[in-house]
């Protein structure tokens, strides 16, 4: 599904990524795990171009969205993203919040999509907000905050703002889902909650990339672990061979301090 | 200094009242709110572009739309110098080459504009356009409308200012959720920061405002009839000052706590998303 092939990121001079190379395929749940400041970050944030690789490719659906002429938005739609700190956006209610991007930029698409014969969704602005609202309550239904719909983000607990980020990120029915760090600027007692989210998640199939350091949640959730090591992928296996087995120092040595 | 007072005060409410003179004033009032409102309208509008672009990421790109138009006719060009230049290939390369670095370019025009009208009175602006610029452009408009244009001109460069502030202060982070959604980076401008930049900088908007509504204060120089102009004449018709320009102080001090007012009540109504309320 996603192809990462020799993708190198520097910022100034001081290089991140030194040549990854990875394919993602569907329904795979990967867990990418690193000593901060080792790129794990970076190189999620370079599965969708939040930050634009320096060199390599992103094969995503068959196009190299690495490449700066791609229209990249239409590719972000398919990619949802959760982020360590959930940015929601503070100006909008939850409900906004979820439905804000399949409404907008649906309607975009309307004009094109009305001259299909073969289409039968909604058609006018109205009716596909009718039908983005009725979405975006059945995923706060699902995600458990249907009772928060009209209230604004800061009055919601960390836990709660995570769960809205996960909703609205897979209010565009993302292909695939970037997670990072999710987990990591809650309270403790949150973490529960979205991780229980997560692996629901996982079960119904949904293809995730997720840069955690819960490693309970790793060997529970993941079929597949990526070491990432001073910009490289030091070690990649399941779970099992990972945390049983783990070949390279550097993730021994790591492994040693976080479990 | 009592008797004296309330003869002038006697003579200040037959000019103003029986004379008519509240006629000139009222006209007066609507000038100066007139120009001080739709001047800052505009000024919001061109501040909030000319920070849109000078927070615009700068690498040189086309958008991808044309970068394929510019793949299609580059590939139809012979290869032959020669026949490259009566093909106009190297005029067209100049005009994507410049196209190309529009970011940079904007950014140039804008922050000479910033400057020019920063660094200038706006008296100097005002008598320039209205008496030197429309007319040899051949615009012909009245004091107010040219005082509304020089007014919204000039607060522009303000109010970006500002504005770059109050998009710097936005969370990183909201810009991002809204790109990883896919959103373009115009809306989400748009739909999610420059929101939450007019409220954190409301505060600064509302002083903005208020010092507008007194420098309009210069316009009566163009020959507009605003507040100042219509006191004045009142007083000329009677050699007598006093009562006028307290009059006149008033009614400047009224407004601007009308305006305070106002803006509390927006500030609160903007705040509805925010915890401290």
């Amino acid at each position: 599904m996603i192809d990462v092939i020799e993708l190198h990121k520097s910022f100034g001079k001081n290089e991140v990524l030194k040549g990854i190379t990875t394919t993602i395929s569907e329904g795979e749940k990967v867990v990418i795990i690193g000593a901060s400041g080792s790129g794990k970050s970076t190189f999620l944030r370079c599965l969708n171009c939040m930050e634009d690789p320096t060199s390599g490719s992103i094969i995503f659906e068959g196009e190299d969205i690495a490449n700066i002429h791609v229209d990249i938005n239409r590719h972000r739609e398919k990619i949802g993203m959760v982020f360590q700190q959930f940015n929601l956006f503070n100006n909008k209610t939850v409900l906004d919040n979820v439905m804000l991007a399949p409404y907008c930029l649906g309607k975009k698409k309307l004009k094109a999509l009305k001259k299909d014969p073969a289409y039968n969704g909604p058609k006018t602005a109205k009716e596909l907000k009718a039908v983005c609202r009725e979405d975006a309550i059945r995923l706060l239904k699902r995600v458990g905050l249907e009772e928060k719909a009209d209230a604004y983000p800061s009055t919601l607990s960390g836990g709660q703002k995570q769960r809205v980020a996960i909703a609205r990120a897979l209010a565009m029915n993302p292909k695939v889902m970037l997670f990072d760090e999710p987990t990591s600027a809650l309270d403790p007692e949150m973490v529960g909650e979205v991780l229980e989210l997560m692996k629901e998640l996982a079960k119904e199939g949904m293809t995730m990339v997720i840069v955690t350091h819960e490693m309970g949640f790793a060997k529970e959730v993941a079929t597949r672990v990526i070491f990432i090591d001073g910009g490289k992928i030091a070690e990649e296996g399941t779970p099992e061979e990972f945390f049983g087995a783990p070949k390279c120092p550097a993730l021994k040595d790591f492994l040693s301090k976080v479990l | 200094m009592l008797t004296d007072f309330s003869l002038k005060w006697d003579k200040f409410i037959i000019n103003f009242i029986d004379k008519g003179g509240y006629k000139q004033v009222l006209t007066g009032l609507e000038h100066t709110i007139t120009v001080a409102v739709l001047g800052l309208i505009i000024g919001m509008v061109i501040g909030i572009v000319i920070a849109i672009i000078s927070v615009m990421p700068k690498y040189p790109v086309l958008p991808y739309k044309m970068q394929r138009v510019y793949d299609r006719f580059l590939s139809k060009f012979p290869k032959n110098p020669a026949l490259r230049i009566i093909t106009l290939y190297y005029v067209f390369f100049a005009i994507m080459w410049v196209l190309q670095r529009i970011p940079v370019i904007l950014q140039k025009i804008c922050s000479l504009y910033v400057a020019l009208f920063r660094g200038t009175p706006v008296m100097v602006q005002l008598l320039l356009g209205y008496f030197v610029l429309f007319p040899s452009m051949g615009i012909k408009i009245t004091a107010v409308q040219a005082s509304i244009i020089i007014f919204g001109l000039n607060s522009g460069a303000y109010v970006s200012e500002i504005m770059r502030g109050g998009i710097n202060s936005v969370d990183v982070g909201q810009l991002e959720a809204a790109r990883a959604v896919g959103f373009s980076y115009s809306s989400s401008m748009i739909k999610i920061v420059v929101p939450q930049a007019v409220k954190n900088i409301l505060p600064t908007l509302g002083n903005e405002f208020i010092a507008l509504i007194k420098e309009t204060s210069i316009i009566g120089y163009a020959g507009a009839l605003d507040l100042v102009y219509a006191f004045k004449q009142i007083g000329t018709s009677t050699y007598e000052y006093t009562v006028p320009y307290i009059v006149l102080s008033v009614i400047y001090i009224a407004l601007v706590v009308i305006i305070t007012a106002a803006l509390k009540i927006m500030e609160r109504w903007l705040a509805k998303s925010d915890r401290r309320n």
